[in-house]
């Protein structure tokens, strides 16, 4: 069960939710729907399911997640946060540390320059200082990298983030997100000018090429 | 009896195939790297069979008929495919998809069948048949009464089995191989000897019963006799336990043509001979695979009979040839086996198919690798259906069952049912508020029902009304029963499937209703919404207004999806409480097969919104395009009807596009794995799985020769897409296709 999330800090270039950006739209969803919703599927679930929340960006509603999430561990629900980690603070370091099961953590770019360029926002460091916290804390993360060629599939790149990222424990995996054009049309229904037009598709080739690098580095790469 | 090979048990010295079964097989819990494809031979006999069955669509639907010899377990020579390619013979006459005359269930449905194809029965028959034979269908009308008829003709009771054999039994076909007809006899000589008076009705019968049961078998060895096999004595090696087996099972469909004639549970017992086979260095896998094969591809090749009108109600011409795979024992150990791989992988052999109906007897306890493998069939083939084991074995008490038509549990060789169609459930609570008539004759139809009259309607109000209704139509539905299986009895008495079953078996009679969506719905509407019917000058309704929104059957809103579980617990009280012939047991279905589209066309308007003649959703099935909230969401609202009203089955056809089950076929198959797990832990009994474009389907029927074997899971049982009818293809492409779980 994914929980897309209203409001995001961030406005990447290639997001494909682009609606879920503005913090002033959605609609509101009562928390005891919500788990009454996730107790409904949870005979679905199988090994590997549960409730991910999603976005835009989950951690801007840190505080009613801590309820949310409480709830959910309450009745046996695995949970886990799709985030860009650009947020950590009181509420989020317990809904990290005693709730989330699982971080999904979206790593942009390993440069400050190319992080600017896509994401709008300064400082990439924040989302690797928020990486370092979930590592202290001992408990799972998945790393998910966007690979878009000619800006961040660069073999030197790759190499940095993997160096980086190579001793962390908690890491299971990296997964790579293929750069796709499927979210342009919403930015066009939003009346919003996509900038990222020109930029294509991976082949087959540079998917496995960049999988390869990071193989040096993580125990499991997975090409979604 | 030559037993050494065998673990003896109970079943060396009294027939209990289960309990060889159980002492005798080996679990599989491996994957599917062993299976092999077809031989050549396979392929070579698959060849002639797909030229012949594209001439039979060519022409018509009916490849040949025979209009002089009325089909019986002996009767017609041997027939062949391809005599040299054949490793398992036998053919239900002397010429491939050949259909035959089989006028005991009634001889005017012969007569229209046949002059339908511009023939007509030989003269001497006609003659017989009109002056001096009395049929099952001329028995059933000699008793009913003007209110049967009635409630018959108007469309609250429809397709029952009164002019066309009522089916559903199921032969335990593995006692011809595991015994041999000698010894079958031989135990059924004892049984009579053991019937002795005071000569009641019930003695005398099954006096009668048993000894016709005894000619049969003697019928069954001549039938193998034909085809220079010995069927006297034991199969002795697995290509004789596949051919023993088929030779049972053919026994039955050449005497009998019952809506659905199906096969039980014969892949695990058969593994147990060919498991022998190949520790005994006897045979390779690629022999192993090729008995299957030709078993069921001669399961594909079974032919009857039938009218037009008949496809109204069973579209596509199904043959119901089910069998149940896999599931687990008593004692926790699984039943599945190499074979029922086996079965499965003849989907890729000889390509997908609606025949026969396999039905995977699904528990959380299958081996993994044997899920995995069924998600991979279901959603390559849409050919497969999954019924719950769990619930069933515990709930009925027997782990050796088959699933006879769709979805119905049946223990093999120690009970019977009684098949008896359904009833209009939507059109009964359109009793409820037009004072007991029928809203489109306005005949009165039952009678304590007030005409109600107020601007909007009472929910409290129609709730007792439609319980009146309901009481009555179950009585009348139970008088037509009680006489459709007592003449069906006299006059067409399944003496080759009955001489393979103990004698006096238990018996549950599969009753079966229609519209429960509607009903959901239509209640839903008067309780949570304002609904004012609008009546013609006869105080008939003809429309409903609906003020306000109300929660629809199939979002897991147990709002309205209680509704639906009442009536069906409350429908099912009222059947209970009546005397039924045999002392049978009463059982609901709720199941349509492809009726919903009849039904609706007998039934008007209705409170939900639905307009007068338009198709209610299949069995089970949350009306087309209602369930909004989901796959799952719809999967648990049909989940929330109890078994334990409804022991007949709960259909449940479901559609995904393969996109939305996963991105690729390692993701399709866990998340396939996870609904059918989640679905059946909340109780469901079935679930049909379609996984499948819309626009495959609307391709295929602009193209329909570039599809010949594209199979579609439509309500307990699959068809070949391109046999339905323009409507009823329509019918199926207007479903719900789920776009997200």
């Amino acid at each position: 069960m994914v929980v897309f999330l209203q409001g995001c800090n961030l406005k990447c270039l290639y997001c494909h939710n682009p609606d879920t950006i503005d913090k002033c739209g959605g609609k509101e969803i009562h928390i005891d729907e919500l788990v009454q919703k996730a107790i409904n599927l949870k005979s679905y679930f199988g090994k590997r399911g549960g409730v991910t929340v999603s976005g835009g960006e989950p951690l801007l509603q840190s505080k009613a997640l801590l309820i949310f999430f409480k709830r959910l561990k309450a009745e046996g629900i695995h949970t886990n946060v799709d985030t860009n980690g650009r947020i950590l603070n009181h509420f989020t370091e317990d809904l990290l540390d005693n709730y989330a099961d699982l971080v999904m953590l979206d790593i942009k770019h390993v440069t400050e320059q190319g992080y600017q360029f896509l994401v709008g926002q300064k400082n990439k460091e924040t989302s690797f200082e928020f990486a370092k916290h979930r590592e202290a804390s001992g408990k799972k993360m998945w790393l998910r990298y966007v690979l878009i060629p000619g800006i961040t599939n660069k073999p030197e790149l790759l190499h940095q983030l993997g160096d980086h990222f190579k001793d962390y424990k908690t890491i299971e995996k990296i997964e790579i997100q293929p750069y796709h054009k499927l979210g342009i049309h919403k930015w066009e229904a939003l009346g919003w000018n996509y900038e990222l037009k020109d930029a294509r598709e991976n082949t087959k080739e540079e998917i496995d090429a960049a999988a390869e690098i990071l193989k040096n580095y993580f125990r499991e790469v997975k090409v979604n | 009896m030559e037993v050494k090979q065998f673990k003896p048990g109970i079943w060396t010295d009294k027939i209990d195939v289960r309990d060889f079964v159980v002492n005798n097989v080996t679990p599989y819990h491996g994957n599917h790297q062993f299976l092999v494809g077809p031989s050549v031979k396979t392929q070579k006999l698959w060849d002639v069979c797909k030229e012949a069955t594209k001439l039979e669509r060519k022409n018509n639907g009916v490849l040949a008929l025979d209009t002089d010899v009325i089909s019986t377990i002996s009767a017609f020579d041997a027939g062949y495919i391809d005599k040299e390619n054949e490793v398992i013979v036998g053919l239900q006459t002397d010429q491939l998809l050949k259909r035959t005359m089989k006028p005991f269930g009634g001889f005017k449905v012969v007569q229209k069948a046949l002059s339908e194809q511009g023939l007509k029965p030989n003269d001497n028959l006609t003659e017989l048949f009109s002056k001096y034979v009395k049929t099952h269908n001329d028995g059933v009308f000699s008793a009913y009464n003007d209110e049967i008829k009635k409630f018959r003709s108007l469309g609250f009771l429809t397709g029952l089995p009164d002019n066309y054999a009522r089916g559903r039994i199921i032969g335990d076909y593995r006692r011809v191989a595991l015994y041999g007809i000698d010894f079958l006899i031989a135990s059924k000589k004892e049984d009579l000897a053991k019937i002795n008076g005071p000569m009641t009705d019930a003695v005398i019968r099954l006096r009668e019963e048993v000894s016709d049961q005894i000619k049969a078998l003697r019928e069954m060895i001549e039938l193998g006799a034909k085809y220079d096999l010995d069927l006297g004595r034991p199969a002795e090696n697995a290509k004789e336990a596949v051919q023993w087996t088929y030779m049972a099972y053919l026994a039955a469909v050449k005497e009998q043509d019952g809506a659905a004639m199906s096969l039980g549970n014969v892949s695990t017992f058969l593994d147990i001979y060919i498991e022998n086979d190949l520790q005994d260095g006897f045979i390779t896998e690629n022999e192993a695979q090729e008995y299957i094969d030709q078993f069921v591809m001669k399961l594909r090749m079974v032919r009857h009979l039938r009218m037009a009108a008949y496809d109204e109600i069973f579209a596509g011409d199904p043959t119901w040839v089910t069998e149940a795979i896999g599931g687990m024992f008593e004692d926790g150990r699984t039943k599945v086996t190499k074979t029922s791989f086996r079965f499965l992988n003849t989907l890729y052999n000889l390509g997908p198919s609606p025949e026969p109906n396999m039905t995977v007897l699904w528990s959380k306890h299958l081996p993994e690798n044997f899920k995995n493998y069924c998600a991979k069939v279901a959603i390559d083939t849409s050919s497969i259906q999954f019924e719950n084991d769990e619930l069933m074995r515990t709930i009925r008490g027997n782990d050796d069952y088959g699933i006879a038509c769709c979805v119905s549990y049946q223990a093999l060789g120690k009970s019977i049912q009684f098949f008896g169609a359904r009833t209009n459930l939507a059109k009964t609570l359109l009793l409820a508020i037009n004072g007991g008539r029928c809203e489109i004759t306005g005949t009165q139809m039952v009678g304590g029902i007030e005409p109600c009259n107020c601007e909007y309607l009472d929910f409290d109000k129609v709730m007792a009304n439609f319980k009146i209704a309901m009481k009555e139509v179950a009585r009348v539905y139970n008088d037509s029963m009680n006489i459709i299986h007592y003449m069906h009895d006299k006059y067409y008495y399944e003496k080759a499937q009955m001489a393979l079953i103990d004698t006096n078996p238990s018996i549950n009679i599969a009753y079966g209703i229609a519209g429960l969506s509607i009903v959901a719905d239509s209640l839903s509407a008067i309780k949570y919404a304002k609904v004012k019917p609008i009546r013609n000058e006869e105080g008939l309704t003809v429309d409903f207004k609906i003020e306000g929104e109300f929660p629809c059957y199939g979002n897991d809103d147990d709002r309205v999806d209680a509704l639906a579980a009442n009536a069906v617990a409350d429908f099912n009280n009222e059947l209970k409480k009546l005397p039924v012939y045999k002392n049978a047991y009463p059982t609901l279905s709720v199941l349509t097969i492809t009726s919903n589209v009849v039904y609706g066309k007998k039934t008007g308007a209705t409170p939900d919104g639905r307009e007068k003649g338009v198709p209610f959703a299949p069995g089970a099935n949350p009306m087309h395009g209602r369930d909004s909230h989901g796959a799952i969401a719809s999967l648990n609202s049909v989940a929330k009807i109890n078994y334990e009203d409804s022991q007949d089955g709960i259909s449940n056809t479901f559609s995904i596009v393969p996109k939305s089950l996963g991105a690729n076929s390692e993701e399709r198959i866990e998340n396939m794995v996870d609904i059918l797990d989640g679905y059946f832990s909340r109780k469901a009994q079935h679930i049909n799985v379609n996984v499948l474009d819309k626009e495959t389907l609307l391709d295929a029927m602009e193209h329909p020769e570039e599809y010949p074997q594209l199979t579609i899971r439509v309500s307990g049982y699959a068809v070949n897409f391109v046999r339905l009818t323009r409507e009823q293809q329509m019918e199926v492409i207007t479903r719900s296709f789920h776009e997200s779980i």
